[in-house]
């Protein structure tokens, strides 16, 4: 009696001892981005001013502002949103909807996924070489925005797949029983019940192209630009690249340090500020959905 | 109006496996028409034949001819859009679109290219009518269907499936997924479209098929074992699988 009792207490131990640990390593994971986040935000919060946020850099850019990097980072988000989106959304629609289930059909899936575990530093090389020099754009917003775009497809491509298999077959056999053609079905039921996760695919792809800094490097990164840019054929500044500029190889990097910090905080805050809009929208479309 | 539908020497295989095995049967128009037999004896793949959903599915093969009113619904060149406005269908769990009530009943005119707002208006009305729905939704049209009851839901996809006037309804265990009060509702209508339509219904309810339909037709590993009039079906069957089946041996 007392040796069962005993190992029943003993289990209880275990299972106490293991509760502990997985307490333990998912507070460190909590403890680790407040780290980070404190860590950014006491040393950034001193050099954050108006005039840090619209001014242009100065002194070797030890001092001034950063708005043309701001201004750089949202028009490479913008632009490669808007090549990334409905290519990837249009290409997953292909291969959810219209492709039967064949080799082919594996082989392209297989594609995609290979495509997300490409180094972005590769994606940088290609799109020097395509877009900057073979298509001639030269280093400009447009080459870094398709580059970034390409980097981003395959995030895109496969949440739009997985928000169209999450629509259940029986809204499209509905929809067919009443005499609708398939492209009908796509366009007026399962995109519009697909679309608030579609966003998801969006806010993934806006974080990442705003963060990134290889395929930027040799495709429209400028070192030191303190003006804006006229046409997609510019060159721009950039957050993520400016703050690897000024932390490694500015004119002094020491003296440059807070401004680091400070650019630091201003990407992040970005990045945030895009994931709460992203999903405002995405709760305000699936509300929408269900009304129309 | 109504059209007489005949299948001869159906045979349908998806990839290797044979479902239905030479089905030959006819169909009278302004009758209701049920499928019974166990699950997976090929009575709603049956019945799936007659507005191509089938076609849906990779690595299907079919062989025979499916007539309506004579013509081969299989033939090349057939319509499968205008096919399916002439055949319409329910399904087994209520499926009304995400839009509102008014909207869900207009897709389907509106998908043929009606776009007359005050024959729209019209016609939703006569069909929510004709589901016995319209008492209980004018007042929230504008609601989305997702509001509305599991029974309320079947029988908007009843009138949803009305508005584009077919000539043939299936219906594909359309109170399976309803409480007994909605089910009786689904019957009593069936009995009332049966002035206008030829309806074949596939169910799994023994007293169901009995209380709807004129004839029945008991499948059985996708064979079709006997078809005749409801009444000698449950009465004197010739098979003794069917007598088994309708009295609940097996199942």
């Amino acid at each position: 009696m007392s040796n069962s009792k005993n190992t029943g207490r003993i289990k209880h131990l275990k299972q106490q001892f293991a509760f502990g640990i997985f307490r333990l390593f998912s507070l460190m994971v909590v403890a680790i981005l407040f780290f980070i986040l404190a860590f950014i935000i006491v040393r950034g919060a001193k050099v954050i001013s108006w005039n840090f946020l619209t001014g242009m850099p100065e002194e070797g850019m030890t001092k001034g502002g950063i708005f043309p990097a701001i201004v750089g980072t949202f028009l490479l988000v913008i632009g490669s949103l808007l090549f990334t989106f409905p290519v990837g959304v249009l290409s997953a629609i292909y291969t959810n909807e219209y492709m039967k289930d064949s080799w082919y059909k594996r082989f392209i899936k297989l594609m995609t996924n290979n495509l997300a575990g490409i180094p972005s530093i590769v994606f940088g090389l290609f799109g020097m070489s395509l877009f900057v020099n073979t298509l001639g754009f030269g280093d400009s917003i447009i080459a870094g925005s398709l580059t970034l775009g390409l980097l981003t497809l395959p995030v895109v491509i496969r949440t739009t797949e997985e928000a169209l298999k999450s629509i259940d077959n029986s809204f499209r056999e509905g929809s067919y029983a009443l005499g609708a053609t398939k492209l009908q079905t796509i366009r007026k039921v399962v995109l519009p019940m697909a679309f608030p996760n579609i966003i998801t695919g969006l806010i993934l792809s806006v974080g990442r192209v705003s963060g990134e800094t290889a395929p930027i490097l040799f495709t429209v990164a400028a070192y030191f630009l303190p003006k804006l840019p006229h046409s997609i054929f510019d060159q721009v500044m950039a957050l993520p690249y400016h703050l690897y500029v000024i932390s490694t190889s500015g004119t002094n990097v020491e003296e440059s340090r807070p401004m680091a910090y400070g650019t630091a905080l201003v990407l992040i805050a970005i990045v945030l500020l895009v994931n709460i809009l992203a999903n405002a929208l995405r709760r305000y479309f699936s509300k929408k959905v269900k009304m129309n | 109006m109504s059209l007489i539908i005949e299948t001869k020497d159906v045979n349908l295989y998806y990839g290797d496996f044979h479902a239905l095995k030479g089905i030959s049967m006819e169909m009278q128009p302004n009758t209701v028409t049920a499928f019974i037999g166990p699950s997976g004896c090929g009575k709603s793949t049956y019945l799936r034949l007659f507005n191509r959903m089938n076609d849906l599915i990779d690595a299907v093969k079919i062989t025979g001819t499916i007539n309506i009113d004579g013509k081969n619904v299989y033939e090349k060149g057939v319509d499968i859009v205008e096919l399916r406005r002439k055949v319409g269908m329910v399904f087994q769990k209520p499926n009304p679109f995400p839009k509102t009530i008014f909207e869900n009943i207009a897709y389907g005119l509106r998908v043929n290219g009606v776009g007359d707002k005050h024959f729209i208006e019209d016609r939703v009305e006569r069909s929510l009518k004709q589901a016995a729905l319209w008492e209980e939704v004018k007042d929230k049209l504008k609601k989305s269907a997702f509001e509305l009851s599991g029974g309320q839901q079947q029988r908007l996809c009843i009138a949803r499936a009305l508005a584009i006037e077919p000539t043939i309804l299936l219906m594909d265990e359309p109170a399976s997924a309803l409480d007994p009060i909605s089910t009786s509702k689904i019957e009593e209508l069936i009995h009332e479209l049966k002035k206008n339509y030829t309806i074949l219904i596939v169910t799994h309810n023994m007293q169901q098929a009995a209380r709807v339909s004129d004839a029945t037709a008991f499948f059985y590993l996708g064979n079709l074992v006997e078809f005749g009039t409801t009444k000698d079906i449950f009465t004197h069957p010739n098979d003794i699988k069917t007598q088994n089946y309708i009295t609940g041996r097996f199942g």
